[in-house]
């Protein structure tokens, strides 16, 4: 979705963007319901739904006991039972407890019922680091879960996508697990069109076109990988930036069609290495491109310790930044 | 020759055996199949036959010890077998220095030593396909990537440069040094690169059948002197036989009655008067002289397109089997392929193929041999046209052309020609009625 | 059995037609003969796996009895025959199930006892225990939120199963919101292996009711009326927005876990013999009998045609297809799906 300005458009963050689609969803089906911890009279902990417990009753904005597993597994009853819930988990870090919930429950509801039942269900939790959030308020969880078939998961980083993205989850027949960066909440500003729209999940979006070297990343990264490619671009080094932005599915033809140009694939993702998604793409592109591929696939990602201390020179040690994206991509353009 | 005994797995879970017993001692003899050993598990016991015929040299576990499975337990001394070293293969001198494998095999060729050099210097996937797609030799080039690596820019520059300087293809290219930069594309100029600027279109990844396919395929063309000749056969006759038998036909059978049978039924009959068309080539190898092997077996390969890919079942003994027996054969073929059910044997064992082009309008082909067969035959569209006969009549009459590829290393032209006619005349002496 | 039945001389029906009371004691005979004919058709070799209810029937019975079809859901666990026979499954439906064939609810997938049927307001579960309880209470809450009065959910799970913590989460939820919710725990004394001291270290489990704040109650669970008297009042009380209840019955598990067990190396025969003369199957019948409900005749009768609709089921079943391959494939998310969008 290209960010346009004009007056059919609104700025706004992206915790704004969440808030505003979620108001237009609790206002055009009634079907439509959010439960999670302090949704309610505090209007969640980022304020994404201040004053909605006013405007539709603590019926349909439930402030749930602090008991993950039962609020994704309430959330999958009553989406069984032909509501639409949207759950939220407080914090990613808090989604370990309804792990079963997610995996072995919602994603199995239409596979394990040949159909008869269905989990129309969205679970929303805000996710990553680089805002002192320690061990328990800044892990990423997405490679814990993508490789779990009858889910959907996806991490857009711009409010415009944030829009279209949540409405098309919102929409989806089945459970979509919808992961919003924190650190982009208030960070992350741009125009989002008005009015009602959607975005297919498995739509990758190519943000900066480039001759030279593909990087393939997703969330607040997406944001600094943007920044270091127009460092880059000052140099006369050519890298396209492609924005994931569904994770699940994952947009196939535009990771091949884009290396198949520039030859060359750099995935940065906060998430650990081992196994992350980067792990996907790296098999994928190999198995589909090996012999367009000049250089060795590189990943740029988290480093493999259980999650980034509280202590600045620790959340700093596990963050990349721009400029050691700049310096990757410099090396590999110069491969 | 020593051979070794090790303990086997009796049972899916099984890890470990116990020696309950040995049945038989150090220098006793036992014969293939006579149980030598007692090995029970936590699931059976079970007395373990020899494999070999020989005498018991060495018992390696003791009775009562449980050892893990493919553990040696004992060593059996083949009866007859000569106890002999394998005698070293002479050192060779290499004049060239030591290259890492090919992928596909030792060739030898300038090509795959140019690749395999630029592998050892690390040239990436990309590099060496394109440089083999623009026949640019990478030993040549002047990297300009890190530590003096071919980049794929490098390769394409080489290109651009020999594309320009060299207005025809030359059979040996010529390779250009390097530019420090790539010559800048004039407006509108033609792409020389398909990588630079990708066509578009859509990866499609191969089937394993279609992989298959592909190297059979490419195999028999390149092996194989492919000649082709085509006939004209008036099926006027055989065509109005099945018209007048299919409905009944099917009603007993279950099975359409289409020409194919009436068709095969003439090959099988060609093949017994040209025994070298059911034949195959086989080449010379370490052990004999390359000869013409003809089968005694009539076995008929029918091809079967199905929409991903081609498959050709074989119908055996297809000399001894009637019009009707050929039709039902078909058919049963034709449902287990459409139904993605044919096994290893349906598709094994063919000697000459049959090849039905016309369903879909076909008027000539030019088939691929099948590999190991000495030809392929196809049966062209049925088309109604104006015929001059013998008589200088003129009529209306279902033409059908047949067309024969066929291996030249095993018959000639005066052969092929001879199947061809042979197969014309008994086509068209087929019906109009009689017994199917 | 006695508070019930025998006290006073005279049946204490609860309300119960004779026609409920025959239809009662006939769930309870084909509940055995299925369960019996699961164990026959493992030990033919024709299906890999069975399960049976054995010591559970009066109280699946009973409990089936106060569930309103067409309105009310059940929310199950897998030793659960006898209430997805009382809520209207057939014995043709069990059989699918055993077989894994292709018109099954779930198409062969699941194991078998996990039914689901949403035509009977049956919710899909997995094996994993609790897990389903948490589905219970989001239906319970969907009906309350979209105001349907008189309907209620009826959830299910052995004693083993209260020791989970989405046990209690869902306790507490439908607490809070006072949702149309009964908790029926169905205490049978065994968690495979592991008995009811190694649980809990209060062996009541009803007590905990108050804790939560809300009505809890204990009763018989061989005695099929004072089952439903139990469940009846369960369910009418949150059908009319009274709020969720806590039942506990109990009952004895005669079987092994399932035909993969084998309970003799953790409990013993005498054990098992002993607990055995106290079967609800017998007993129940001996009461109607006396009570001029049934004859011996009709009986003998009934116990025919059970024998009868369970061969034909069996029949029936085991002559369907099984799924084809390529059913693997279907029903992850609506329409074709992969995870590579191209």
């Amino acid at each position: 979705m290209a960010v346009v300005s004009s007056a059919n458009s609104t700025v706004m963050n992206n915790v704004e963007a969440v808030r505003a689609t979620l108001y237009e969803a609790l206002k055009n089906d009634e079907r439509t319901l959010i439960l999670g911890e302090d949704v309610g009279a505090r209007g969640n902990v980022f304020l994404i739904t201040k004053d909605f417990i006013g405007e539709f009753g603590e019926g349909r904005i439930i402030d749930t006991p602090i008991a993950e597993a039962s609020i994704v597994g309430i959330a999958v009853g009553m989406a069984m039972e032909g509501l639409r819930p949207i759950a939220e988990i407080q914090f990613a870090d808090f989604i370990y407890p309804s792990f079963n919930q997610i995996v072995g429950e919602a994603a199995k509801i239409r596979y394990r019922s040949n159909g008869e039942y269905t989990c129309p269900m969205v679970i929303r939790t805000p996710y990553g680091g680089g805002v002192r959030g320690a061990l328990s308020h800044s892990v990423s969880i997405e490679a814990l879960f993508y490789h779990v078939p009858g889910l959907k998961i996806v991490a857009p980083a711009f409010p415009a996508d944030v829009k279209g993205l949540l409405n098309t989850a919102i929409d989806d027949p089945d459970p979509v697990l919808f992961l919003e960066h924190k650190k982009t909440y208030r960070l992350i500003k741009g125009d989002v069109p008005n009015g009602h729209y959607t975005i297919p999940l498995g739509k990758a979006n190519v943000l900066k076109e480039g001759t030279q070297l593909t990087v393939v990343s997703y969330g607040l990264y997406v944001h600094w990988a943007l920044e270091a490619a127009r460092q880059l671009e000052q140099d006369g080094l050519s890298v396209e930036v492609i924005d994931l932005r569904s994770i699940r599915p994952m947009d196939k033809t535009t990771i091949l069609d884009s290396v198949g140009k520039t030859r060359k694939l750099l995935i940065i993702h906060e998430d650990n290495k081992f196994g992350g998604i980067g792990a996907e793409i790296s098999a994928m592109v190999a198995e589909e491109a090996l012999f367009h591929l000049d250089a060795p696939v590189r990943r740029l990602c988290g480093p493999d310790v259980p999650a980034m201390g509280y202590a600045l020179p620790l959340e700093e040690e596990f963050m990349s930044s721009p400029a050691e994206m700049a310096d990757t991509m410099r090396e590999m353009v110069k491969f | 020759m020593a051979t070794t005994i090790t303990m086997p797995q009796l049972g899916e879970t099984v890890t470990e055996g116990t020696v309950a017993q040995w049945l038989k001692s150090i220098g006793d003899s036992v014969d293939k199949y006579e149980d030598f050993v007692e090995v029970s598990t936590d699931k059976v016991n079970a007395g373990v036959p020899s494999p070999v015929t020989g005498t018991i040299r060495e018992l390696l576990v003791k009775e009562g010890e449980t050892v893990a499975t493919g553990t040696p337990i004992a060593v059996i001394d083949e009866v007859g077998a000569v106890r002999a070293e394998v005698p070293q293969a002479p050192a060779v001198a290499h004049a060239e220095p030591a290259l890492p494998p090919s992928p596909n095999g030792a060739k030898s060729g300038t090509t795959e030593t140019a690749e395999a050099e630029a592998a050892a210097r690390g040239a990436s996937p990309a590099v060496r396909r394109l440089a083999r797609e623009h026949h640019v030799d990478i030993r040549t080039i002047k990297g300009s990537g890190a530590n003096g690596r071919v980049t794929a820019e490098d390769i394409l520059a080489a290109s651009r440069t020999v594309v320009a300087s060299q207005p025809a293809t030359a059979s040996t290219p010529p390779v250009a040094p390097a530019p420090t930069a790539p010559p800048p594309l004039a407006p509108g100029a033609a792409r020389t690169s398909t990588y630079a600027q990708p066509m578009p279109g859509t990866l499609v990844p191969l089937t394993q059948a279609r992989r298959i396919i592909a190297e059979r395929m490419v195999e028999s063309r390149h092996t194989a002197p492919h000649a082709w000749s085509m006939v004209e056969i008036d099926v006027t006759d055989v065509w109005s036989w099945r018209a007048r038998e299919k409905e009944r036909f099917e009603r007993e059978t279950g099975y359409k009655l289409t020409l194919l049978p009436f068709f095969v039924r003439a090959v099988v009959q060609a093949l017994a008067t040209f025994p070298l068309m059911n034949a195959r080539f086989a080449p010379a190898s370490s052990s004999s002289q390359a000869a013409i092997y003809v089968n005694d077996e009539v076995n008929v390969g029918i091809a079967i397109g199905l929409p991903t890919n081609l498959v050709v079942p074989v119908i055996k003994h297809a000399d001894k089997l009637s019009i009707k027996g050929l039709a039902i054969a078909a058919g049963e073929l034709i449902e287990k392929a459409r139904k993605g059910k044919l096994n290893v044997d349906d598709l094994a064992g063919g000697t000459f193929t049959v090849n039905n082009n016309g369903a879909n309008g076909s008027w000539a082909s030019a088939p691929i041999i099948n590999g190991g067969q000495a030809g392929i035959v196809t049966m062209e569209a049925v088309v109604k046209q104006l015929v001059v006969r013998d008589d200088d009549t003129i009529a209306i009459r279902q033409m059908m052309n047949s067309c024969l590829s066929l291996d030249h290393r095993v018959v000639d032209g005066y052969v092929a020609s001879g199947f061809l006619a042979d197969l014309k005349r008994r086509l068209q002496t087929m019906g109009p009625q009689g017994e199917l | 059995m006695a508070s019930t039945h025998t006290e006073t001389g005279t049946l204490e029906r609860h309300g119960l037609s004779d026609d409920q009371l025959r239809a009662i004691f006939r769930n309870m005979l084909l509940q055995r003969q299925l369960d019996n004919r699961g164990f026959q058709l493992n030990r033919q070799g024709k299906v890999p796996f069975a399960l049976g209810s054995e010591g559970h029937e009066a109280l699946q019975a009973g409990a089936a009895m106060a569930f309103n079809r067409g309105r009310d859901i059940l929310a199950p666990y897998y030793r659960d025959l006898g209430l997805c026979l009382g809520i209207g499954l057939t014995a043709y439906e069990i059989m699918l199930s055993i077989f894994a064939r292709s018109p099954d609810h779930n198409g062969g997938r699941q194991f078998p006892n996990h039914y689901s049927s949403k035509a009977a307001g049956l919710m899909s579960f997995s094996s994993i225990l609790a897990a389903h309880l948490p589905h219970a209470v989001g239906a319970a809450y969907a009906i309350k939120y979209r105001g349907e009065a008189g309907r209620a959910v009826l959830a299910t799970c052995g004693d083993g199963t209260t020791s989970e913590g989405e046990w209690h989460e869902s306790m507490n939820f439908v607490a809070v919101h006072k949702l149309p919710y009964v908790m029926l725990v169905e205490n049978n004394e065994w968690a495979i292996s592991t008995p009811l001291d190694k649980q809990m270290g209060q062996p009541e489990i009803w007590k905990r009711a108050e804790g939560y704040g809300m009505p809890g109650y204990r009763f018989n669970g061989f005695d099929p009326i004072a089952t439903y008297a139990a469940v009846k009042e369960a369910m009418d009380r949150a059908r009319r927005g009274g709020g969720p209840t806590l039942i506990e019955g109990t009952c004895y598990r005669y079987l092994a876990h399932s035909t993969d067990d084998n309970d003799m190396t953790y409990r013993t025969r005498e054990v098992v013999t002993e607990r055995r003369k106290q079967d609800p199957v017998p007993a129940f019948e001996a009461v109607l009998v006396e009570h001029g409900v049934l004859s011996p005749e009709d009986v003998a009768a009934m116990r025919k045609a059970i024998l009868q609709e369970t061969n034909e089921a069996t029949d029936a079943a085991e002559a369907q297809p099984y799924p084809q391959a390529s059913d693997l494939y279907t029903n992850v998310h609506e329409g074709a799906w992969q995870p590579w969008q191209s």
